[in-house]
């Protein structure tokens, strides 16, 4: 039990707003080992931001609570840690990258001095040793000239600039695990396919584990041994990342995955979509959240709430229909080599 | 095949903005558009593509006149538009409409779906035949597959998908030819997007439209269009059949960026052609080719010429001195 | 296939039901009354108003009745609720026909104000550029006055009376509901839907009456608001000069005016109209922020 870095059991995070509960996180279990790189898949509203916002406690809204669910880090309960070990947990075993870098990086301030900051907030270091340290790093991430760099401002770099240096600073703290909340979706292919190997590269380095946040699959087949699709809340499917390609089960995934375009696919011919869209977190309450928009649904979706099925190699989909003795055959999608 | 018809040529197409200069520092232009022509062909989809700043957005504002073209010209069927006035100018309107990229700030909060759908009923002086202005409205909103039940709701009420086919629907009221599509799915998910992609392409047969679509994804253009025009820089770097982008991508910048996007399976190992570091400003005209700081098959004379926008084959150009000899 | 129908279409009615309750929660309305402090404002206001409008009913007596014998009398003086003035009239039918002069005028000088700058700002923020630039510069030139100065050298100008009163105020507050409306102008007319009704071919009017200005409106109704307090304040700074509102017509500030004079005998006569005063610019302007508040789309709860 104890050899997983991250470990979130049963997760339920509830916004509670005027005009009623809404579900955010709904019973959320998963693991992240060291050094591996879990991606979390699922259109906007899926509550995948919500739930590594509550995995380090920096649920913004009064309104958003921790409602049930434990969540372990290094064999610590991360909802137990009090102020000083929280700026602790969150600084140095735990790092975030955001969609827009903007929101790490101070704009009034130089990068320098922001670096240098955050070096000396977990570490008693001078702030020579600092600047050095720092001016390492923006090496690593492949900025020219760090040391001139260091006394730049953040408006100064280009999008994909500054996306390095919030990875640069990252990097300082030598965090074990990474959260990356769409750290490419900002920024233009090339660029992101810069970052993705950056990212690559010093996870290698440094052994650091990455949950790595997208909706696009793409970024998953690249980056990620396991993959955790979630919708409306829940996880719908779990698995490693070519089992799910090669043998996704749940419709949802199906879905996904048939609707994003290939480059080799027949041009003009209609796509096949998920119909409809997804339900408001603040009704959905027993069976399926899903069953609306599934063309497999049946009466008993409506009924239970699936529960995740191990169905091998740590294979999980929580789905009604996956479990019965005739599995659900995938109709129409493409076909994958 | 028949001879393809054209709607509407852009010709050596310049759009330059001022950039205010400190004190007594000389005015500086940024290029948006450098020299930019291309055709689009009646009932087809002129595909552009390109990053961030390449000025893929300045040449559709220009196409539908929310621009101002500094130089060159756009001729809808062989008519000069800048030199439309009047009555001839409003009924070009009727002619080129305009989907935007941001599902949320384009339609008025204020209005409804019905008010929003009907405003170019009065714009224009338009009374639909044989039925009242709502009725047509409500067949629109129909057709992009609303309800009725949404006709008096305000947009906030809707999802950025739904949001988009109300301006579809908006747009589809005059009865264009010319749909300028802006990074019409950008802003949506997935799901919401194999959807809205769908509708267009349905719409497209249904009502005889034709298309300049742009976006940033490799893979939605290469399935949406006909003719692809790849920008860098605000020059097109290359101008193919769509089948001929995944197949036979000739100027190194295209190549770069169809290695860049994300493999479509984990199996799948990619080659990567890495272009090292950033886009270079486009303040000021820079001489040579605009990717002659990036591109691992620079020569000397990248840097002093300029590449021009040549067919290396029927249908396919290319602006690449590789190809030139 | 039909029992998904039956499910979708039962999810429908919820959601329906969820939208009502959500536009219930989020109405203008019921966030207005969330506030305590608005609605305390609103309260006074309405009773301002009231007294403002019903004057003859509120007070029996007459404002202008004199009564020498009985002069400077104390509050709760038999007959005379507030007491006597120095002529021996009545405090509270001065007070209550004042608050008619001082709304009126108030409300007369916010709506001339909001106007002109309503014209100014949309012209300004609309046009850009020269015209931009020259508007903007002359409204900086009237803001570079202190606005109780301008309202002085203008009754100066245009003489006593409380239509010149309720110019001399409007024209003042010009360049502050300019600034607003031009603001919101330049941001509004970079919208994308803007953009949409620019791309149909709609004319600079139409865009203007039909799109911006609807948009435009709500930060106005709050300076609206405000303004009217800020207003009351100005009128009656301007009587307390004696350039406003002229006696014998009682306005909140020449009664104030006329107080002044027997403060250590009679601090009543200057001390009452100026709560009076006090408790109107404290509802404008609770109410104000009140709407600010609810309009205000992040104040959701």
């Amino acid at each position: 039990m104890d050899k997983h870095l991250v470990e979130v059991k049963n997760l339920r995070t509830y916004f509670y707003t005027a005009s009623g509960i809404s579900k955010a996180v709904d019973g959320v279990s998963f693991t992240v080992d060291e050094g591996e790189t879990l991606g979390i898949v699922g259109e906007s509203g899926c509550g995948k931001s919500v739930m590594s916002a509550s995995i380090m406690r920096l649920l913004a809204s009064k309104a958003g609570k921790i409602v049930d669910g434990t969540v372990h880090f290094n064999g610590a309960d991360v909802r137990a840690l009090n102020e000083n070990q929280l700026r602790e947990f969150r600084g140095k075993d735990v790092a975030m990258i955001f969609q827009d870098p903007m929101t790490t990086l101070d704009p009034v301030f130089k990068i320098g001095d922001q670096m240098v900051e955050a070096i000396q907030a977990h570490e008693n270091i001078t702030k020579e040793e600092a600047r050095r340290i720092s001016a390492e790093a923006l090496g690593k991430v492949g900025i020219p000239d760090p040391e001139k760099r260091l006394n730049s401002y953040p408006f100064e770099l280009s999008g994909g600039m500054c996306q390095r240096v919030a990875i640069a600073m990252v990097l300082c703290g030598k965090p074990k695990l990474i959260i990356a909340d769409e750290p490419t979706t900002a920024l233009d292919v090339t660029m992101q396919a810069q970052i993705l190997k950056l990212m690559k590269q010093l996870q290698t380095e440094s052994h650091t584990a990455i949950m790595l946040i997208t909706h696009n699959l793409g970024v998953v087949w690249e980056m990620c041994d396991r993959v955790m699709v979630m919708y409306a809340g829940r996880v719908v499917e779990q698995a490693a990342v070519k089992e799910l390609y090669s043998n996704p089960m749940h419709p949802y995934t199906w879905g996904l995955m048939d609707s994003m375009p290939a480059l080799n696919d027949t041009p003009k011919e209609p796509m096949s979509t998920i119909e409809g869209m997804p339900p408001d977190l603040r009704l959905v309450g027993k069976g399926c959240n899903f069953r609306d928009r599934c063309k497999y649904a049946q009466p008993q979706c409506a009924e239970v709430v699936p529960e995740p099925v191990d169905l091998g190699n740590g294979h999980c989909v929580a789905c009604l229909l996956q479990t019965r003795e005739h599995r659900l055959e995938r109709e129409g999608g493409k076909r994958h080599g | 095949m028949a001879e393809r018809d054209v709607l509407l040529e852009v010709e050596h197409l310049t759009k330059t903005f001022p950039i205010q200069g400190r004190n007594r520092e000389r005015k500086q232009f940024l290029y948006a558009l450098d020299d930019v022509s291309l055709q689009i062909h009646r009932g087809e989809t002129l595909g552009v593509i390109g990053e961030s700043g390449c000025g893929k957005s300045t040449l559709s504002r220009c196409i539908v006149s929310l621009h101002k073209a500094t130089e060159g010209k756009i001729f809808l069927d062989g008519q000069d538009i800048s030199q439309m006035r009047g009555k001839e100018r409003k009924n070009m309107h009727r002619r080129i409409q305009m989907i935007f990229q941001d599902p949320y700030s384009s339609l008025d909060p204020r209005k409804t779906v019905a008010q929003s759908v009907m405003e170019p009923f009065i714009i224009h002086n338009i009374q639909p035949e044989g039925m009242s202005r709502l009725e047509r409205a409500l067949e629109l909103i129909q057709a992009v597959g609303l309800d009725q039940y949404h006709m008096h709701r305000y947009p906030y009420e809707f999802s950025g998908g739904q949001r988009q086919r109300i301006n579809i629907a908006r747009a589809l009221t005059v009865g264009p030819e010319l749909l300028v599509c802006d990074e019409p799915v950008s802003a949506l998910d997935v799901s919401m997007q194999a959807q809205v992609l769908n509708l267009l392409i349905r719409l497209q047969q249904e009502f005889h439209l034709t298309y300049l679509f742009i976006s940033h994804d490799l893979s939605v253009i290469r399935y949406i269009s006909d003719t692809i025009a790849v920008m860098y820089l605000g020059h097109i770097v290359e101008l193919c059949p769509a089948g001929d982008i995944y197949q036979r991508p000739l100027h190194p910048y295209t190549q770069a960026l169809l290695s860049a996007i994300p493999p479509s399976s984990p199996f799948e190992e990619k080659e990567q052609i890495e272009l090292k570091g950033d886009i270079p400003s486009p303040i000021g005209r820079q001489p040579g080719c605009p990717l002659a700081s990036r591109c691992q098959h620079c020569t000397q004379r990248c840097r002093t010429e300029r590449p021009e926008l040549k067919a290396v084959e029927k249908d396919h150009s290319v602006a690449c001195f590789l190809y030139s000899q | 296939m039909n029992t998904t129908n039956t499910a979708a279409s039962e999810r429908a009615i919820s959601s329906e039901a969820l939208f009502k309750r959500e536009e219930k929660a989020n109405s203008l309305w019921r966030k207005f009354c969330r506030n305590r402090a608005a609605v305390v404002g609103l309260i006074i206001v309405a009773f301002m108003v009231f007294i403002a409008v019903f004057s003859p009913l509120v007070a029996q007596q007459s404002p202008n009745e004199l009564d020498l014998p009985n002069r400077l009398l104390p509050p709760l003086s038999p007959g005379h609720l507030f007491g006597t003035d120095e002529f021996g009239r009545d405090l509270f039918a001065r007070i209550i026909y004042g608050s008619r002069t001082s709304i009126i005028i108030a409300a007369g000088a916010s709506v001339v104000g909001c106007l002109l700058g309503l014209v100014v700002g949309l012209v300004a923020g609309y046009a850009g550029g020269a015209v931009d630039s020259v508007l903007m510069r002359i409204v900086d030139g009237m803001f570079a006055f202190p606005s109780i100065l301008l309202s002085i050298v203008l009754v100066t100008v245009l003489g006593n009376g409380a239509l010149n009163v309720i110019l001399a105020l409007g024209i003042s507050s010009l360049p502050k509901f300019a600034r607003v409306v031009r603001g919101q102008v330049t941001i509004l007319k970079n919208e994308e839907y803007c953009n949409a009704e620019r791309v149909l071919g709609a004319s600079h009017l139409r865009l203007v009456i039909r799109h911006i200005l609807p948009n435009a409106m709500s930060p106005i109704i709050v300076y609206f608001t405000l303004n009217i307090a800020s207003a009351i304040l100005s009128e009656a700074g301007l009587s307390f000069l004696g350039l406003g509102i002229i006696a014998p017509t009682p306005s909140w500030g020449n009664i104030l005016r006329a107080g002044n004079s027997f403060l250590g005998t009679a601090p009543h006569v200057a001390f009452l109209p100026g709560a009076f005063i006090l408790l109107a610019v404290l509802g404008f302007n609770l109410t104000g922020d009140g709407i600010r508040d609810a309009l205000d789309p992040k104040m959701k709860r």
